[in-house]
């Protein structure tokens, strides 16, 4: 095999390079300001309430940590799992998943209804608490993918590369377990509650991980006026297939569960059957546009060396998944909690039994993709400053 | 040779030392004092492991219609509404129910449910939620990040979240914007020795009595005894997370 050569990335004009930049910039400063605004007035702007009490900046920031994690995984199989192929991709996989990471964290924090009282979530530790174990996994997620860089571009430290991989891929395990289990450990909600939920998270990071991954790699090599060789594709894509197909079998495992618990038929007729937009999402968004259309496209024959179905599939996982935390986040909320078995709410103060709409509004859509633009910020400008992708990827 | 030694003057620096003592007292004696009187007050009317504080909400004297005793939450809090129903804070709310099976209606009033076990509790990530060692459970709007992840926990949706800023407060509940808040079982009254919840003195008022507040660990407590001689139930027993909070004829 022959030697890699990495080189800092620079586009084909620099007129591209700065303006996609400033954009991103423009993107980041719409949402800090979205964000002062809600900050500013409270969050009776929003359309978050005392009954939906999590929306679209949750879903906006979950979605994107999850992924951070999942973006590591090619770093991993290089460096872990010893494949030669995925070698050269690690450098980018850490930059990628410590991109996604900031802009998700940068997102839930300035959603919270006190950010200026960040430093007591940084002090002040409630150990049984999973969200005080995030914050730990979180910041500790920057420090390992950090090192594990560090040994990556430095050769004087590149022996200790194989020991940091293994922590940095037990830690990103631990992440997102820790993630999905923010709904696994809630025992109020017939939508969660459920142990599946941390495995669960964890492969949906494997797979929007890697259709970030790809789709970013895509578009680097080609501003970049780089090659990149079809082999290398078909292996990625390949292994998109498979995370797709596992998070579809997990939804099919979670589903099929409630739907034998006669206690979690209501939520189940609730997501599948008659919820409204949340049934939509499940199926259309989901299922359609999440499972359905990127298995076809990635396995189609007919698409076999299709670059542009490969980006399409990533595409598709992306929004798919999107919808996916959607109807996990909001939908589970919506769906009222069953206080009292057996009866009917007639009338309550405070809208018991009854399903709550949620109507995002514009600057929560705003700070949750600024913290999208934060992550391509942080990517665009670490492979510039910094050698992480190799000069050709060529066959 | 009035002064020919060479020691120093003991005279002057007892005069000096003393002067700075005194200066000290006067600057540390208030905050002294206060700290005395604080301690001594909580000493004297602080949570104390020995009770256990809880209600029993008699679902049959609850009477359709009124609101006697969210209004009376409401003043003693400060609790005001800004017209937006689902953003508005709720410490206390009426709930009237249908048995599917066999048509019975209820009428009850559901609030924080000062569980042995709180949810709200396990999931706080800084310490907001907290149980006193006499079984209320509070918020410390000092730690309170306003995450609202024991919103997402609480089983009773007894937790409101601050949506806006807030003008002309009880000095008996401190608030304030981006922080959750529940139902304090009038803890304010509590340390003062008062044994009765504003929702208990106003449903007592309009002659319902549907509400009991109590010390459940007293065996000689009027609570306790009812309990005792009773079959009340907790709301999704299920959970067990031992309520403070009981129902009667639900």
């Amino acid at each position: 095999m022959s030697k890699m050569y990495y080189r800092e990335l620079y586009c084909g004009t620099p007129a591209r390079y700065w303006s996609g930049l400033a954009l991103l910039g423009v993107i980041i400063a719409i949402g800090l300001g979205a964000a002062y605004y809600m900050e500013h007035n409270g969050h009776w702007v929003t359309g978050m309430s005392n009954q939906i009490v999590w929306g679209l900046p949750h879903v906006f920031a979950i979605f994107l940590i999850v992924a951070a994690s999942g973006a590591l995984n090619v770093a991993s199989i290089g460096s872990v799992f010893g494949g030669p192929l995925y070698k050269p991709l690690g450098r980018y996989s850490g930059l990628l998943a410590i991109g996604l990471l900031a802009g998700g964290l940068m997102v839930l924090v300035l959603d919270l209804g006190r950010p200026d009282r960040l430093i007591v979530a940084m002090t002040e530790y409630n150990f049984k608490s999973i969200f005080a174990w995030n914050v730990i996994l979180y910041t500790g997620f920057f420090a390992i993918v950090g090192i594990y860089l560090w040994t990556m571009i430095d050769r004087s430290v590149n022996k200790y590369n194989r020991t940091v991989g293994f922590a940095a891929f037990f830690w990103r395990i631990a992440l997102t377990t820790g993630t999905g289990s923010i709904f696994g450990f809630l025992v109020a909600r017939e939508a969660y509650d459920a142990a599946i939920m941390a495995p669960m998270f964890v492969i949906m990071s494997f797979s929007y991980g890697l259709a970030f991954f790809i789709i970013t790699l895509i578009a680097a090599y080609i501003w970049g006026d780089r090659e990149l060789g079809d082999f290398r594709l078909t292996k990625l894509k390949n292994l998109l297939g498979v995370f797709v197909g596992a998070v579809f079998y997990f939804t099919l495992a979670y589903n099929l569960t409630n739907l034998y618990i006669t206690q979690h038929h209501g939520i189940e007729r609730f997501i599948l059957l008659d919820g409204g937009i949340y049934t939509q999402m499940f199926w259309i968004g989901q299922i359609f546009i999440g499972s359905i259309i990127p298995l076809f496209l990635l396995y189609s024959p007919a698409f076999e060396k299709s670059r542009w179905a490969i980006a399409a599939a990533s595409i598709a996982v992306l929004i798919g998944g999107f919808f996916q935390i959607y109807v996990i986040v909001i939908g589970g909320q919506a769906y009222p909690m069953n206080l009292f078995p057996g009866k009917e709410v007639v009338e309550s103060g405070f809208y018991d039994g009854q399903v709550m709409s949620y109507v995002p509004t514009l600057p929560e859509a705003a700070l949750g993709v600024a913290g999208i633009a934060v992550a391509l910020t942080m990517v665009a400008v670490g492979a510039r400053v910094f050698k992480v992708f190799p000069e050709t990827l060529e066959d | 040779m009035s002064n020919k030694c060479d020691q120093p003057n003991m005279d002057r620096r007892k005069m000096i030392g003393g002067a700075i003592a005194a200066t000290g007292a006067m600057t540390i004696a208030p905050g002294v004092i206060l700290h005395a009187a604080s301690v001594s007050d909580e000493a004297s009317s602080g949570a104390d492991a020995k009770h256990r504080w809880g209600m029993l909400i008699d679902s049959n004297k609850c009477a359709d219609g009124c609101s006697a005793c969210v209004d009376a939450c409401n003043t003693e809090h400060g609790l005001k509404g800004h017209g937006r129903p689902a953003t508005d804070a709720v410490w206390i709310r009426p709930v009237k129910l249908k048995d599917k099976q066999t048509g019975r209606e209820n009428r009850l009033v559901m609030m924080c449910q000062h569980c042995e076990h709180p949810p709200c509790v396990d999931v706080c990530p800084t310490n907001a939620s907290f149980k006193r060692v006499d079984g209320i459970v509070l918020v410390d709007r000092h730690r309170c990040i306003g995450c609202r992840y024991c919103m997402m926990a609480c089983p009773y949706k007894a937790r409101s979240f601050i949506h806006e800023a807030l003008t002309e407060q009880s000095v008996n509940a401190p608030r304030g914007k981006g922080c959750v808040e529940s139902c304090t079982l009038c803890v304010h009254r509590v340390d003062d020795g008062v044994m009765q919840t504003a929702c208990q003195e106003a449903c007592a008022e309009e002659g319902h009595a549907a509400i009991l507040f109590g010390d459940l660990n007293d065996p000689n407590s009027e609570i306790s005894k009812t309990l005792k001689s009773t079959n009340s139930v907790q709301i999704r027993a299920d959970l067990e997370l031992n309520t403070g909070v009981r129902y009667l004829n639900l």
